[in-house]
Order: C-alpha cells, then sequence, then structure tokens
C-alpha cells in the first residue's frame, strides 16, 4: 500500500495503551526492545480508527530506539498495517485458489454490487472499505470474509449480500460458517469424533451418505 | 479408518470447551510432572522412536531436530519457536488447534522446551487469527494461574515462559528464519544458513522452530509411547495426521487421519465426495499449494504420507488437499497461485522478486492462449532458473505448482494458444 503523505497529526498512546506498551516490552530479552514493534504498530493502528500514519512510526520508532526507516520498514513490509485512512467497515475478500474454487468471484462481485466499490476503494462515505487478501488460512470453509478480526465463512453471493446489508443496517452478524454449518466438520455429519459430537451431527449419518 | 480412540486432536471441531477443566477431562496435562522427571533424554528417545516428522510442511524428524540443540548452555540461553503463521494455501490445521484445543499446544510447548532446555517458548500467530490468539493467550494464562508452566512448571522446578507474537500479514513468515526476523522486529526476510537456528536463532540464541502440529502431538505421544505412535502409519511416515480437504468436494472439512491413508478413501470417507462423483475429478494439489499437482489417474491409488507423494513426483506438505473436478479451468487455477506467490515474495533474492512476477504475468496469457508455443518451455526453463536459487524455498514454491501443471496439462496449455491464434485469425479475416 502506498504511504499516505497527508499531515496526519500527533500522535501518542492512549493511557491504557500506555500501561499495555510497557507490560508487552517485558516479553523480550532488554536488548531487543525492537520486537515490540510489530505489536505497537497493531495497537497504533487499533487507537488510530484503522491505520498508521507517518506520526505513528516516528512515535513508535522513539519509543523503541529505532531509526524511523526501520519502523517504516516494518509497517510497509507486513500486509496488515493500511498505511492510508480505511472506512469504519474494512471488508477483506479471500481470492486464493481454496476460496477461488468455492466461489469467491461470486463473493467478491456481491460486496462490489452491494457497496459500489472496487478492490482497494473506500466508499465516499468514509464507511466501507473492500480489500481483496491473499490466503485466509481457513480453507475448509471457503469462501472466507475477514471483518473486525473475525472470519466470516461458506459464504455464496446470497450471504455475502445478506452479510452486507446487516452491517450497512449496524446489526451483528454471528462469525463462523453462514450456512449453518458446524465450524470445520463436514457439512451436516461427523464422520469422527462420534463420542463427542452433538446429536444432529449424528443422525444424519445413515440416512445420507453425503449432501450438497 | 483411524479409530476414534487413537485420534489426538478430540476437540478438534471446538464440539466441547477449551478451558483448562474440560481439557483436562479430554487428558491434556496429565502426569505431565511424570513425564519431565522422565528426563530430557528419555523425551528426545520417545520422540525419536515415534518417528514423528515435522507438520509445517518439510517432514524433518521431530526428535532430531531437538538434538541439535546445545546440551550445555555457553551463557546464552536458549529459546522454542513455535511457528503459527499458517498461511500456505489449502492449509487450516493449525487455526483448529489454537481455537479447540489450545491446551495441547500449552502442554506440547512446556515439554519440548524442557527437552531442549529452552528458557521461553515464542509462539508466532498469524495477525489475521485474532480470535485463535485470544483462545491460546486464554489458555496460557490459565496454565500459569494453575502453576503448570511459569516458575517452577509442575512443581519440577524447571522455568519456562510462553509468549504470544503475532505476525502482520506475510506469509514468508512462515519460513523459520524470516518468522525468527519477524519476532526480532524486521522485515521478515529469510536469512541465509548457516548458522542454523539451533546455533544462531532468535535473539541471537540457539532455537528450535517448530510447526503447531508437530508440538501439540507431543503430551499425546509421550503418554502413550512413542511405539505406539510408530505402530499408525507406514515405516517412515508414522502417526496420525490433521488433513485440510478444500475444494470440489461436497463437504470440505479438516479431519485427522492415520498416515498413509489412500488420498480416494480420505475424500470419500469424510469429504462426502467429489462433486459430481470421482470420476468428475480433474486433479488435486496434494499437500498445501506448494507442492506439484496430480491428474486423476494418479490421485486414484496413491497414499497420503510423504515417500508415496514424492514417488509420485509431489508431496505431502502441510496434507492441505485441494480438489479440483472438471469444471475446473486448471490454468486459472494454477495463475492464481503464482498472483499469490508474487504477491508474497519477500524481494530479498532477484530470481524470486522478479521470477514470480514473470511467471505471473507469463501464466495470466496462456489462462487465455495469448502466447506462442515456444514461451512454453521458455516458463518451463524459467521456473527452473529460480528453483534453487533462492535463500529460502518461496522460489521454489512458487516454480513447482506451473511445473505440475505443464508436467500434467501441457496439451490443455497448448491447445488454447492455438484456438488464440485461431480466434484472432478469425476476426482479421472476417
Amino acid at each position: 500500500m502506498t504511504l499516505n503523505l497527508v499531515d496526519a497529526g500527533a500522535f501518542e498512546f492512549s493511557p491504557e495503551n500506555k500501561k499495555w506498551a510497557a507490560e508487552e516490552l517485558k516479553k523480550y530479552p532488554d536488548s531487543y526492545r525492537q520486537s515490540c514493534v510489530m505489536p505497537y504498530l497493531h495497537r497504533a493502528q487499533e487507537q488510530n480508527h484503522g491505520w498508521v500514519s507517518i506520526p505513528i512510526m516516528e512515535y513508535i520508532a522513539d519509543l523503541l530506539d529505532m531509526a524511523y526507516i526501520r519502523v517504516h520498514e516494518v509497517a510497509s513490509f507486513y500486509s496488515m498495517y493500511n498505511l492510508k485512512p480505511v472506512g469504519k467497515h474494512v471488508i477483506e475478500v479471500c481470492t486464493t485458489t481454496p476460496c477461488w474454487l468455492r466461489g469467491s468471484d461470486d463473493v467478491a462481485a456481491a460486496c462490489k454490487k452491494e457497496l459500489g466499490i472496487g478492490f482497494g476503494e473506500t466508499t465516499a462515505d468514509g464507511e466501507f472499505t473492500l480489500l481483496e487478501v491473499e490466503c485466509a488460512g481457513a480453507c475448509v470453509n471457503a469462501p472466507v470474509i475477514a471483518y473486525k478480526e473475525n472470519y466470516y465463512e461458506d459464504l455464496d453471493e446470497d450471504t455475502t449480500t445478506a452479510f452486507i446489508k446487516s452491517i450497512k443496517a449496524g446489526k451483528v452478524v454471528s462469525c463462523g460458517p453462514q450456512n449453518g454449518r458446524f465450524k470445520s466438520c463436514p457439512k451436516g455429519r461427523a464422520t469422527t469424533l462420534k463420542d463427542f459430537a452433538p446429536k444432529e451431527l449424528l443422525k444424519a449419518q445413515d440416512s445420507k451418505g453425503s449432501d450438497k | 479408518m483411524l479409530a476414534d480412540k487413537d485420534r489426538i486432536f478430540t476437540n478438534l471441531y471446538g464440539f466441547e470447551g477449551t478451558d483448562l477443566k474440560s481439557s483436562k477431562k479430554r487428558g491434556d496435562w496429565k502426569n505431565t510432572k511424570k513425564l519431565l522427571e522422565n528426563g530430557k533424554d528419555w523425551i528426545v528417545d520417545e520422540m525419536k522412536t515415534s518417528g514423528l516428522r515435522g507438520r509445517g510442511g518439510a517432514g524433518f524428524p521431530t526428535g532430531l531436530k531437538w538434538s541439535f540443540m546445545p546440551k550445555e548452555s555457553d551463557g546464552r540461553p536458549s529459546y522454542l519457536v513455535v511457528n503459527a503463521d499458517e498461511g500456505e494455501p489449502g492449509t487450516c490445521k493449525d487455526r483448529e488447534i489454537m481455537r479447540h484445543d489450545p491446551h495441547k499446544l500449552v502442554e506440547g510447548c512446556l515439554i519440548a522446551g524442557f527437552a531442549m532446555n529452552a528458557i521461553a517458548a515464542y509462539i508466532y500467530i498469524r495477525g489475521e487469527f485474532a480470535e485463535e490468539a485470544k483462545v491460546m493467550q486464554a489458555a496460557i494464562d490459565e496454565a500459569y494461574k494453575a502453576g503448570l508452566i511459569g516458575k517452577d512448571s509442575c512443581g519440577t522446578g524447571y522455568n519456562f515462559d510462553i509468549y504470544i507474537h503475532r505476525g502482520a500479514g506475510a506469509y514468508i513468515c512462515g519460513e523459520e528464519t524470516a518468522l525468527i526476523e519477524s519476532i526480532e522486529g524486521k522485515k521478515g526476510q529469510p536469512r541465509l544458513k548457516p548458522p542454523f537456528p539451533a546455533n544462531v536463532g532468535v535473539f541471537g540464541c540457539p532455537t528450535t522452530v517448530n510447526n503447531v502440529e508437530s508440538i501439540a502431538v507431543v503430551p499425546e505421544v509421550l503418554r502413550r509411547g512413542g511405539s505406539w505412535f510408530a505402530a499408525l502409519g507406514r515405516e517412515n511416515n508414522t502417526g496420525t495426521k490433521l488433513f485440510c480437504i478444500s475444494g470440489h468436494v461436497n463437504n470440505p472439512c479438516n479431519v485427522e487421519e492415520e498416515m498413509g491413508i489412500p488420498l480416494k478413501d480420505l475424500i470419500e470417507k469424510h469429504a462426502g465426495g467429489v462433486i459430481g462423483g470421482w470420476d468428475n475429478l480433474l486433479a488435486i494439489i496434494p499437500g498445501g499449494s506448494s507442492v506439484h499437482m496430480i491428474p486423476k489417474s494418479i490421485c486414484d491409488t496413491v497414499l497420503m504420507d510423504f515417500d508415496s507423494l514424492r514417488a509420485e513426483g509431489t508431496g505431502l506438505g502441510t496434507a492441505a488437499v485441494i480438489v479440483m473436478d472438471k469444471s475446473t479451468d486448471i490454468v486459472a487455477a494454477i495463475a492464481r497461485l503464482s498472483a499469490f506467490y508474487k504477491h508474497e515474495s519477500c524481494g530479498q533474492c532477484t530470481p524470486c522478486r522478479e521470477g514470480t512476477g514473470w511467471m505471473w504475468r507469463m501464466m495470466e496469457r496462456l489462462v487465455s492462449g495469448d502466447a506462442e508455443l515456444e514461451e512454453v518451455d521458455m516458463l518451463l526453463d524459467v521456473t527452473k532458473q529460480i528453483e534453487g536459487h533462492t535463500i529460502c524455498a518461496l522460489g521454489d514454491a512458487a516454480a513447482w505448482p506451473i511445473q505440475g501443471l505443464l508436467r500434467h496439462f501441457r496439451p490443455e496449455v497448448e491447445r488454447r494458444i492455438e484456438e488464440f491464434k485461431k480466434s484472432k485469425l478469425n476476426v482479421k479475416l472476417g
């Protein structure tokens, strides 16, 4: 992501983040304060409405006795740091092959249609940012959308549209599979761990060999 | 099929709670003190007996890896680093361990850390796994509170800390030295080896980097004995394994199975079969995106373990089975992977930085057939020029899917080129 050179104003951790930051340092050896750069960037991004500005990088560099360029290197290397402002709701659509095979094109199209923007864009009202991401690591629940630190899985065109509409309406959508399936268990039937499985995942077993 | 009694990850799907009490009920933290009191050598020997090979992709024997760590400290502490930067396309098994069976990983860290004389473990969790990191942290906090880890862990006098370090969206940090760089607060660019991490790893100290699954099975393997684990699967390919079955199957899922299960059985027993039936199968990538795909003819009989897949010119990798049926645009499927590797190349080595972009642009043209026939050989040649000429294996990983495509589906690629030429000719004449 390109760097935002707009004057973003000064930055400082909030009092509780300062406390957290001091604790975080204890996780690493004294001579490796720099190890905190990633957690600090994460936290600063959270505090700064989802993006990392140059003043933030400089602030963190000063906290950790790092050269400014070293923090900038880290912030620009990792894809989860947004280097320009993003919308209130950031929708990340995975389109890597396992998701693509299960219809991530439909999911992406539904997002674009419902939001009226393309990948990498933010709606004019500053509400939504739509991003294309690489493998989210939930491939047996493909296709997947990541939103506010949660995964919304097993999507199709309709459930994606409904998902975006719900966010627009300010409703909470419960995360996980959107097709009624139990996490990463085979849909409708447990083939293993039968002593632990809830009853409804055992019933369908004998009547239906497989379902679509 | 593996019997339920032989499964290690009994809460794989999260049917039950992840807290300490529920985990203890499932057998975690049972006799941990006794296991530790058997001594470091006993632990490493049992792991060697078990035949466990690393579950992160490369399949290096875990017990042997541990034995590379210095027995006596030269003044520097040792560290265990757990690689939970799961991002190989197709793979989503470590996620299940972290969010549903976190105490297996915590206990595994303690035992593995003890065996290699480590003072602490860092679990490097990919940034996107926020929920998973929360569950892991809760399990770690519980274990501290119960005296299982921390000062005088389990009452053995051994001091051991576990920390979580979260990534921020870089596939390359799954490479062990890039991961170490990342923990040190730098760009995740792999280091040249040697020195190997067992000599100079994180913070300049001896370090072993293990995959989540490799560490999480340790307590159960030791409790039941290395020979129990070794009796499952085949020689040199022992034990159980988490498989992730994605793509064109009726019921995509994660499942724990015995090593060496026939690929066809795995898909038909657990994933509800290929969509449209087995005969509708086109090809499978059997071990995460970085390995060669295999066509149906090989899928019919191949066994899912390191050596069987290697004999077919592919690999078990992370055991992420990506199934593609006959409706798949196979060239586009691989082109998408090329885009992935282009995006994830760290930019350090020229063959990979330039090559992944070059291969991706070439693959995009091959999807529509907008190329010359001789360019196919040129592409193959470029993949060979990248393979083996980079610091880490990302270059190889980017080259292999294309080599696999050309080995098994070259006629399809050439057909597209010819058809594209014909269509252009028609436009001119028309």
